[in-house]
């Protein structure tokens, strides 16, 4: 498994040209203009090899895994368990049976939150989350804490978009239960200083789980070194299908976790009198998986490392910060958080001009941005705007781009003098 | 910038965007409907005080784009004064031209909302005001969602 992760530092030169060939979106136009697709933080376009891998799939026979004794069955479920050890060598997991498919990073939190967490928790305990947490890093928690009258406690961001580590380590309470945080903040692109905070967490005993949506597309992931309990990530945020994801756990606290949904695929038995589970992985993947998004992931996994998680990071991070300065330098324009180190996302608004606006001018020039609330109105509170702008990075963005971006706001302030 | 982006931003929703009118609150005896676009986070209150069947004033709050703010403060010049039934049809009228794609010419000035139709995600900002409207002229709910649309 340290393999890959060792081949990707010789990385070769990153040539963006080279990863838009393959991607046929790209080559589409929007409204008449060649497409700019700055979205990425709410989901990316797919490339060929995981179109064809889909497509390969269904073509070439496919089956139900785990069950028949005929070929296509053998073959289809060894291409779902191989996406499985694929999955886990991206995460440098030491064990592909800790990682769990499931329907995408919220299905993986709620998971954890039901198995997990709501088994543990007390009457007056508490949960630990941020403030830059996304909607499905909240509501799960709400719904559990409540269930259990137990405490949500939220650990603030600073104005520069920075988590305030003194005060997340304050609120590690004798009560602190469970910890769960973004690794990438979708609105703000503050990377968090992972390892850092899980150490402080284990050090009060406190087990973490890692929003990885934002991150696993973009930076590199080693569950090893950051010690996560559990790691949860999103197939179609990282150039995969939609509707499936996973959830990195660590072997033996996945080991005592009871089911999270009943079906087949997760029993060892069924009588009357009661029925036998299995173990993990398949103990948590109840019913018929989602074999293609699985195969899909792993073909989006493949082509990620292909061009290496590291030559990604240096390339997205040149990008936005090509974005920033941009934007940093017109007048009206208010970027939100200017985080230490920026990962994919750029949120901004501008005065006396409505997002909503903005994005609609925008998407005129062909240029496919995020107007809103991003599933974090929390944060947005915490800031006090209704809304921002949101541009997102991803792989096959261009320096180019942004100054298109820009040249698109330059007509945005014409319109809204 | 395109034709169809300068019709949806026409001078005269600019000029309601920026100097919104009858915007603010009415006495308690007004009725107020809360209208909700969940998917932008746009909220835009209407009050309306209802005297011997008529609109007798109209004012709204909140935030929002340039559409859904114009849409609004146009709609309250286009129902001040008029019997509730008319208005009604105003705004069942204007209804049927953003959604369906009906001239509207009777409408006057609020048939600039027209181009609006090109933008299907926009449709919703132009009728937020006017679902609130309804509501509190019909006394149906306190609270309208876009998310209810047809």
């Amino acid at each position: 498994m340290n393999g890959s992760h060792q081949a990707e530092r010789t990385s070769r030169k990153y040539d963006v040209e080279e990863v838009r060939a393959q991607f046929p979106a790209l080559a589409g136009k929007v409204r008449g203009k060649p497409l700019i697709y700055l979205d990425n933080g709410a989901t990316t376009q797919k490339p060929k090899a995981v179109i064809e891998a889909i497509e390969r799939l269904y073509a070439d026979g496919y089956g139900n895994v785990h069950r028949g004794l005929h070929e296509l069955s053998e073959r289809t479920t060894q291409a779902y368990e191989r996406a499985r050890v694929r999955i886990a060598a991206f995460l440098n997991a030491r064990d592909a049976r800790e990682v769990i498919f499931t329907r995408g990073a919220t299905e993986a939190i709620n998971l954890v939150a039901r198995s997990f967490v709501a088994p543990r928790l007390e009457q007056g305990d508490e949960v630990l989350i941020t403030e830059m947490e996304h909607h499905s890093n909240i509501v799960p928690w709400q719904l559990v804490c409540e269930e259990k009258q137990a405490k949500l406690v939220v650990a603030p961001v600073a104005d520069d978009g920075e988590l305030d580590i003194a005060v997340f380590e304050a609120l590690l309470s004798d009560r602190t239960r469970f910890a769960a945080f973004t690794h990438v903040s979708n609105v703000l692109g503050t990377v968090n200083p992972v390892g850092q905070l899980v150490r402080l967490c284990h050090h009060r005993g406190v087990p973490v789980l890692v929003d990885g949506a934002q991150a696993a597309p973009r930076l590199r992931v080693d569950v090893q070194e950051f010690d996560a309990d559990f790691y949860a990530l999103s197939g179609h945020k990282m150039y995969g299908p939609t509707g499936i994801g996973a959830l990195y756990g660590k072997r033996d606290l996945l080991a005592e976790m009871p089911p999270y949904q009943g079906g087949g695929e997760m029993i060892l038995e069924v009588k009357w009198s009661g029925t036998t589970f299995q173990e993990p992985p398949s103990r948590f993947e109840a019913g018929t998986p989602n074999i293609e998004g699985a195969i899909g992931l792993a073909a989006a996994v493949d082509f990620l490392e292909e061009l290496g998680m590291d030559a990604i990071e240096s390339h997205e991070r040149a990008v936005a910060a090509r974005g920033v300065e941009l934007l940093a330098g017109m007048p009206r324009v208010r970027i939100l958080g200017m985080p230490h180190e920026r990962a994919g996302a750029i949120s901004f608004s501008i005065e006396d001009v409505h997002p909503h606006d903005v994005a609609a001018i925008l998407d005129g020039d062909g240029i496919a941005v995020r107007a809103g609330h991003h599933c974090a109105q929390p944060l947005m509170e915490r800031f006090g705007v209704p809304a921002t702008v949101r541009a997102s990075v991803g792989i096959y963005n261009t320096e180019r781009e942004m100054d298109a971006l820009a040249q698109g706001l330059r007509k945005v302030l014409e319109v809204f003098p | 910038m395109d034709e169809a982006l300068r019709e949806l931003y026409q001078e005269v929703i600019l000029d309601h965007y920026r100097h919104p009118r009858n915007f603010g609150k009415l006495d308690d005896e007004a009725r107020s409907v809360l209208g909700n676009n969940p998917l932008c986070g746009d909220r835009i209150e209407v009050h309306v005080r209802v005297r011997d069947g008529r609109v007798e004033a109209v004012g709204f709050e909140g935030t929002g784009c340039a559409i859904s703010t114009a849409s609004a403060s146009m709609m309250t010049e286009a129902v001040k004064g008029k019997p509730i039934e008319e208005a009604l049809a105003i705004a069942k009228t204007f209804h049927d031209m953003v959604m369906e794609g009906a001239p509207g010419e009777e409408l006057g000035t609020l048939a600039v909302f027209h181009g609006v139709r090109e933008y299907p995600s926009r449709i919703k900002c132009a009728t937020l005001g006017w679902h609130a409207l309804r509501a509190a002229l019909e006394q149906s709910q306190q609270v309208v969602t876009t998310e209810a649309d047809g």
